[in-house]
C-alpha cells in the first residue's frame, strides 16, 4: 500500500522533471532553430554591395541607405529619450518619496514599457506627422525626426526604469554625507548620483538602443522609408527594419534573400548590443559592491 | 568657550552666505520642476496614445457606434468596417500563445530553479533570454519563411486528419465522428498553405516565452529556502515542493507573470503580420488565416483614406485600452509580490 503510494510519487516526479527538462529544451531548440535560419539565410545573402548600394537597385542594389537610416533613426530617438529619460529616472528615485504622483508614475512606467509600440507609432503620426503636413502644405509629412521620436517613447520607459533602479541601488550616506557638506540637492544628483549610478544608466541606454533597433511597426507611419540615401531628418527615411518588413513580403526570391541578409545584420547588432550591455553592467556590479 | 565664534564672521560674507543659499534653493526648484516636467510625460504619453487614437477614430465609432465592436465586415469598398473579426484574431491568437508559453515557461523556470546544476543555470537563463532580444520582425520572417511551411507539411495534416470533417486522407477520424462539433475549430480551406491562426500563435508562443519565463524564475526563487527545505525534510519530493510549496507562494505573481506575457501577444505587430493571412472572414477555425488589430493596422493604413483609415485608428484605440487593462493587472499582481519582499 505505503509502497504503491510512494511509487506513484516517484512516477509523479519523474514525469514532472522530464517535462521541464524537455521544456526547456524546446526553448533552447526554438532559440537555436530562429538562430540558425538567420546565420545561414542571412550569410548566403552577404555580399560587400548590401554595404554599399541602396534599395532604388532592387536585386541589383544593398541596403546602405536602410543602414544610414537605421543609424539616424536610432541615434535621433536615443539622443531625445536619454536625457529626459535619465530626468524622469532620478525625479523618481530622489524626488518623488513624499508625493503619490511618484509611485504611480512608476507604475504607469511599467506599463508604457511593454505598451504596443504600433499605438505609440501612431500616437506620434497623430502629433507629430500630421500637424508638419498641416503645417507645411503637405511639403514635410513622414519624417525621419517623427521616426526619432516614435523611437524615443519606445526607450523612454527603460531608460527611466533602469536610471531609477541604479539611483536607488546608491547608498544613502553617500547622499547624507554631501548633504551634510552643504552640497544642494541638484549639485549632489548631478556631480555624485549620477555619476555613482553611470554604468548602471549607460546599460540602460544600451538596452533601450537594442530595443528601438529592432522596432518596426511604428517607423511605417512616422519615417516611412524611401529608397534613397537619406540625411535630412525632416525628408522620409528608410530603415532597415522597415525595408526588410517589405522586402519580406516581396514575391521575389532575390529580394527575400537581401531581406535575409538585413536580418541577419540586425540579429547580430542588437545581440551585440545586449552583451556589451550585459559586459557594462557586471563590470559596474564588481566596482560597486 | 566659542560662543562668540558666529559673531565674528563679517557681514559681508553673511549677506554672501545667504545669497548662495537663495540661488541654490532657487536653483533647487528649478532643476526639481524640470525633472517633474520629464517624468510627467510618461504620463503625458500614455494618455496622449489613447487619445490621439480616440481623435482620429471618432468617425468610425460615429459612423457605426457599438456596431462596430460586433460587426464582421471589413469591407473597403463599400466603406463597412467592423472590429470583431481582427479583435477575435488578436485575442485567439494570444489564446494559442498562452496554451503553449505558459507550460513550458513554467517547465523552463522549474529548471532553472530546481533541477539544473548550478553550473547550467547561468548559460540557459541567458540563452532564453537571448530569445526576448530577436526582433520580432525575425520572428515574422522565421514564421513566413520556415515555420509557416513546416507547420503546413507536418503539423496541419495530422491535426486535419485527426480533427477535421475533411481530412486529406480521407478517413473522418473517430472523434470526429462522435463528437462533430470539433471539426469546426479544425477546418481549412487550404490544406497546404501554413499561414493561419495556429502558426500566428506558436509563434507569439516562441516570442513571450522568454518574458513568462523569466518573471517566474525571479518570483520562484523568492520563497523562502526554509519553507523549501522543511518540506524537503519531511520527505517531499522535487514536483511536491514546487506544486505544494513553491507555487501557492507565488501564484499571484505567476498570474501577473502570465498576463505580462499576455499583453506583449495582444500587441505584437510584426512577428504576426506575415503568418496571419490577412483575412477577414469570421470562422471560428484556428487552420485558417485570419487577422489580428496589429497586423491589419500595419498592413493597410499605408493605403487608407478617409472611414478606413479612421477605422484603424479605432481598432488602434481599442487595442491600447485591452492591453493597457491586461498590463495594469499584471503590474499589481507582480506589485504585491514587491511588497511582500520587502523592496
Amino acid at each position: 500500500m505505503s509502497a504503491s503510494l510512494y511509487t506513484t510519487r516517484r512516477i509523479k516526479n519523474i514525469v514532472a522533471m522530464a517535462f521541464s527538462i524537455l521544456a526547456t529544451a524546446v526553448g533552447l531548440l526554438f532559440l537555436a532553430w530562429i538562430l540558425w535560419e538567420t546565420l545561414s539565410q542571412g550569410i548566403a545573402g552577404l555580399k560587400p554591395q548590401l554595404f554599399t548600394k541602396i534599395t532604388a537597385y532592387r536585386e541589383e542594389g544593398g541596403l546602405a541607405n536602410a543602414m544610414v537610416g537605421s543609424l539616424i533613426l536610432n541615434v535621433l530617438g536615443i539622443l531625445i529619450a536619454t536625457p529626459i529619460g535619465v530626468a524622469a529616472g532620478t525625479w523618481l528615485a530622489e524626488y518623488s518619496l513624499r508625493s503619490r504622483l511618484g509611485p504611480t508614475i512608476r507604475f504607469l512606467n511599467d506599463i508604457l514599457l511593454s505598451a504596443p509600440s504600433i499605438v505609440l507609432g501612431l500616437f506620434v503620426y497623430t502629433v507629430i506627422v500630421l500637424p508638419s503636413k498641416w503645417l507645411t502644405n503637405g511639403d514635410v509629412t513622414f519624417s525621419g525626426i517623427a521616426g526619432g521620436i516614435a523611437l524615443a517613447l519606445i526607450a523612454l520607459p527603460v531608460i527611466v526604469r533602469t536610471t531609477d533602479e541604479m539611483l536607488r541601488l546608491v547608498p544613502g550616506t553617500l547622499r547624507e554625507a554631501a548633504l551634510s557638506l552643504g552640497v544642494p540637492q541638484w549639485k549632489l544628483t548631478m556631480q555624485i548620483l549620477i555619476r555613482a549610478a553611470r554604468s548602471g544608466i549607460v546599460t540602460g541606454v544600451l538596452l533601450a538602443l537594442a530595443r528601438i533597433s529592432g522596432e518596426t511597426a511604428p517607423l511605417l507611419f512616422t519615417a516611412f522609408g524611401n529608397n534613397f540615401m537619406t540625411f535630412n531628418p525632416i525628408d522620409k527615411m528608410p530603415s532597415l527594419p522597415q525595408v526588410i518588413y517589405e522586402y519580406t513580403k516581396d514575391p521575389s526570391p532575390d529580394i527575400n534573400t537581401l531581406a535575409w541578409a538585413g536580418a541577419f545584420v540586425l540579429t547580430m547588432f542588437v545581440l551585440a548590443l545586449s552583451l556589451i550591455a550585459r559586459f557594462v553592467f557586471s563590470r559596474s556590479k564588481v566596482s560597486h559592491d | 568657550m566659542h560662543a562668540t565664534a558666529s559673531n565674528a564672521v563679517p557681514k559681508t560674507d553673511r549677506a554672501i552666505e545667504a545669497g548662495r543659499n537663495a540661488t541654490d534653493a532657487r536653483n533647487d526648484r528649478l532643476f526639481g520642476w524640470v525633472l517633474k516636467a520629464c517624468a510627467l510625460l510618461v504620463l503625458v504619453t500614455l494618455i496622449g496614445a489613447a487619445l490621439s487614437t480616440l481623435w482620429l477614430g471618432r468617425d468610425a465609432f460615429a459612423t457605426f457606434g457599438w456596431g462596430f465592436l460586433t460587426s464582421d465586415a471589413w469591407d473597403p469598398g463599400n466603406n463597412q468596417f467592423g472590429a470583431l473579426v481582427p479583435v477575435m484574431g488578436t485575442i485567439t491568437t494570444a489564446v494559442i500563445a498562452l496554451v503553449f508559453a505558459v507550460p513550458v515557461s513554467f517547465g523552463i523556470a522549474l529548471f532553472l530553479t530546481e533541477i539544473a546544476p548550478d553550473w547550467l543555470r547561468g548559460p540557459v537563463s541567458s540563452a532564453i533570454e537571448l530569445l526576448a532580444g530577436i526582433p520580432s520582425i525575425i520572428y515574422g520572417m522565421w514564421g513566413l519563411f520556415i515555420f509557416a511551411p513546416f507547420v503546413a507539411e507536418h503539423i496541419k495534416p495530422w491535426l486535419m486528419n485527426n480533427f477535421s470533417a475533411d481530412p486529406p486522407d480521407g478517413q473522418v477520424s473517430w472523434l470526429v465522428q462522435h463528437v462533430p462539433w470539433i471539426a469546426k475549430f479544425f477546418s481549412s480551406e487550404y490544406p497546404f498553405f501554413g499561414a493561419g491562426v495556429l502558426t500566428a500563435g506558436l509563434v507569439l508562443a516562441v516570442m513571450i516565452i522568454p518574458f513568462i519565463s523569466s518573471v517566474m524564475r525571479e518570483v520562484f526563487q523568492t520563497v523562502p529556502t526554509r519553507l523549501k527545505e522543511s518540506a524537503y525534510a519531511l520527505g517531499s519530493s522535487t514536483w511536491e515542493v514546487v506544486w505544494d510549496i513553491v507555487v501557492p507562494y507565488t501564484r499571484t505573481a505567476v498570474i501577473g507573470g502570465i498576463f505580462l506575457g499576455l499583453g506583449r501577444a495582444l500587441g505584437e505587430t510584426m512577428a504576426v503580420a506575415f503568418v496571419l493571412g490577412n483575412t477577414f472572414k469570421f470562422t471560428p477555425s484556428i487552420l485558417e488565416t485570419g487577422s489580428s488589430i496589429a497586423s491589419t493596422i500595419a498592413n493597410q493604413f499605408g493605403e487608407a483614406e478617409g472611414l478606413q483609415k479612421s477605422a484603424l485608428m479605432a481598432l488602434a484605440f481599442l487595442l491600447f485600452v485591452v492591453t493597457f487593462i491586461v498590463l495594469l493587472i499584471a503590474r499589481l499582481m507582480l506589485r504585491r509580490l514587491a511588497t511582500k519582499e520587502g523592496r
